[in-house]
């Protein structure tokens, strides 16, 4: 598939061009250029013979009328690198699309930047089609873009120190994990023209891995994403309506995935410091396990939250806990805890309590919160979700 | 994420506006055109417009499938919704600071409301309970 083909392809000539030329941000233009001319020349003409040498090629001379169009100064300064065009096909250097992945997530740029730059360089995505899949407005994202290399245009193309680097793949991690989560949580319905975001963030991971396969927390984060994404055809109803884990149908979990997202969690928790993502993937991994909802371990995911909790204490990870908790102490101490960890006035605490009551066997009660989190949450297919589960009972509901 | 930043003038802003000098305007426009080309440039301002005079409005109500359309003056209502902006921001902390400094903002009632969206918390997907 030709959009497979580019993508794949992308970062490679880009980090060919800025190996050759510098300057990420003109590279950066020229390829996506190039990139877009692939895309409608290739479908017509057939794919070339050396489809990465022909995208170099194009990449080039795009590059070099981008700059004929810059100032005079830039001109004089760059006519000599200008001229020569690259080996068509160069060795890559080993750590290209980890400097890339570094490069596009870099601290001076917000989460939002890093995504963007992140999709575009990386991914090879187009900006049109980034926006779709964020359902925001085109320009948005071009502008995003545009900014972002010009805050990172003077840093050099090449791993930071090695002091620095656990915080900047720490920062790359939380960008594909974002990446996910978009394509993963949101229900936008049958959008044929979404680029599927769960996949590219999974191929991504993948291509870090592969780089680095003895970081534990990038080997845990692509198992998590595995091991999640497994249960997605399941986790949606006909409707788009979303449908509880307790209540989703195994059969449709994908297989493959949960036994290549187990086998990968189960070495790097054997060989790496562990992480806070190699917990949530070694939780996913014990759910994934499960026959069915009552054969769950949930005495092995509530060890999994206490180490998490440990590793990474945050709100989120409490709430998570005490559902755990509820399924071996019984929703009564669950509920307790809940009350004494004095939780924040937010609408995940709602949803949580609403659960621990529904299992308490306290219906009415867990209805009204139910409810009150409906009008809270921020997300269309939560709030489908949460009012249907704050009507009366109707067949279906556990 | 999106926010919905609403611009409510009250008949202390109008009175201020309509008292200030041509330049006074003038400048108070350029302030705008300033505050519009910092956001176009960080990407966050999707669309924003200034609306027309409150008694320019018309009400549209159907009811069982009759249509009625009445002028709406509505000249009682002293906070009148006067121009909007429809941001894309970082987070409602950023919201509020372009909102704090929507030129206006020392005279008018800023209002910012959070746009529904389709994604759910990265480490909390109800479909998990």
């Amino acid at each position: 598939m030709i959009e497979g083909l580019l993508r794949e392809l992308a970062p490679q000539v880009l980090t060919a061009l800025v190996r050759r030329y510098g300057g990420f941000d003109t590279c950066e233009d020229a390829v996506q250029e190039a990139l877009l001319a692939a895309a409608v020349q290739w479908p017509r003409d057939g794919v070339p013979d050396n489809p990465k040498g022909w995208l170099i090629t194009t990449a080039s001379r795009r590059r070099i009328e981008l700059w004929r169009s810059d100032s005079a100064r830039q001109r004089r300064e760059e006519a000599v690198a200008a001229l020569a065009p690259p080996d068509p096909d160069p060795a890559p250097a080993v750590d290209d699309t980890l400097t890339l992945l570094l490069l596009c997530c870099h601290p001076a740029l917000t989460r939002p930047s890093q995504v963007a730059l992140t999709l575009r360089a990386v991914g090879g995505l187009t900006t049109a089609e980034i926006a779709r899949a964020f359902l925001v407005p085109e320009p948005t994202i071009g502008q995003r873009i545009s900014r972002a290399k010009q805050k990172v245009k003077g840093t050099s193309f090449s791993l930071p120190p090695a002091d620095e680097r656990p915080a900047r793949v720490a920062a790359v991690l939380q960008v594909l994990y974002l990446v996910f989560t978009e394509g993963h949580t949101a229900s936008a319905g049958p959008a044929v023209d979404r680029v599927e975001l769960t996949a590219e963030a999974i191929r991504l991971t993948r291509q870090l891995h592969a780089e680095l396969p003895d970081e534990g927390e990038v080997t845990g984060l692509l198992a998590l994403m595995l091991l999640t994404g497994a249960r997605r055809a399941a986790r949606l109803g006909e409707n788009g309506t979303m449908v509880p884990l307790a209540d989703q149908d195994r059969s449709r979990w994908d297989a493959d995935a949960i036994a290549e997202g187990t086998a990968l969690i189960t070495r790097a928790l054997a060989t790496a410091p562990v992480g806070p993502y190699q917990l949530q993937a070694a939780i996913a991994a014990v759910h994934d396990e499960a026959a069915s909802a009552e054969d769950t371990d949930w005495p092995q995911i509530l060890l999994l939250y206490d180490l998490l909790r440990q590793v990474a204490p945050g709100p989120m990870v409490t709430l998570n806990r005490l559902v755990a908790l509820a399924m071996v102490e019984g929703p009564a101490i669950a509920l307790a805890e809940l009350d004494a960890a004095e939780p924040p006035d937010h609408y995940r605490v709602d949803v949580v309590r609403a659960h621990l009551l529904e299992l308490a066997g306290d219906r009415e009660a867990a209805r009204e919160y139910y409810a009150a989190a409906a009008r809270r949450t921020l997300s269309l297919p939560e709030r489908r979700h949460l009012e249907a589960r704050s009507l009366p009972d109707m067949p279906g509901k556990p | 994420m999106k926010y919905l930043v609403l611009i409510y003038g009250n008949p202390a802003s109008r009175s201020a506006w309509a008292g200030m000098s041509d330049e006074q305007k003038a400048a108070g426009l350029r302030a705008y055109v300033e505050f519009n080309d910092d956001l176009d440039g960080s990407g966050e301002r999707i669309v924003s417009e200034r609306l027309a005079a409150p008694e320019l409005t018309k009400q549209v109500i159907v009811r069982d499938d009759e249509v009625s359309t009445t002028d709406g003056p509505f000249a009682e209502i002293k906070e009148q919704l006067a121009g909007f902006y429809l941001l894309e921001c970082d987070s409602e902390e950023r919201a509020l600071e372009i909102a704090a400094r929507i030129p206006e903002a020392p005279y008018a009632t800023i209002e910012v409301r959070p746009v529904m969206g389709l994604t759910g918390d990265v480490d909390f997907d109800l479909a998990d309970l």
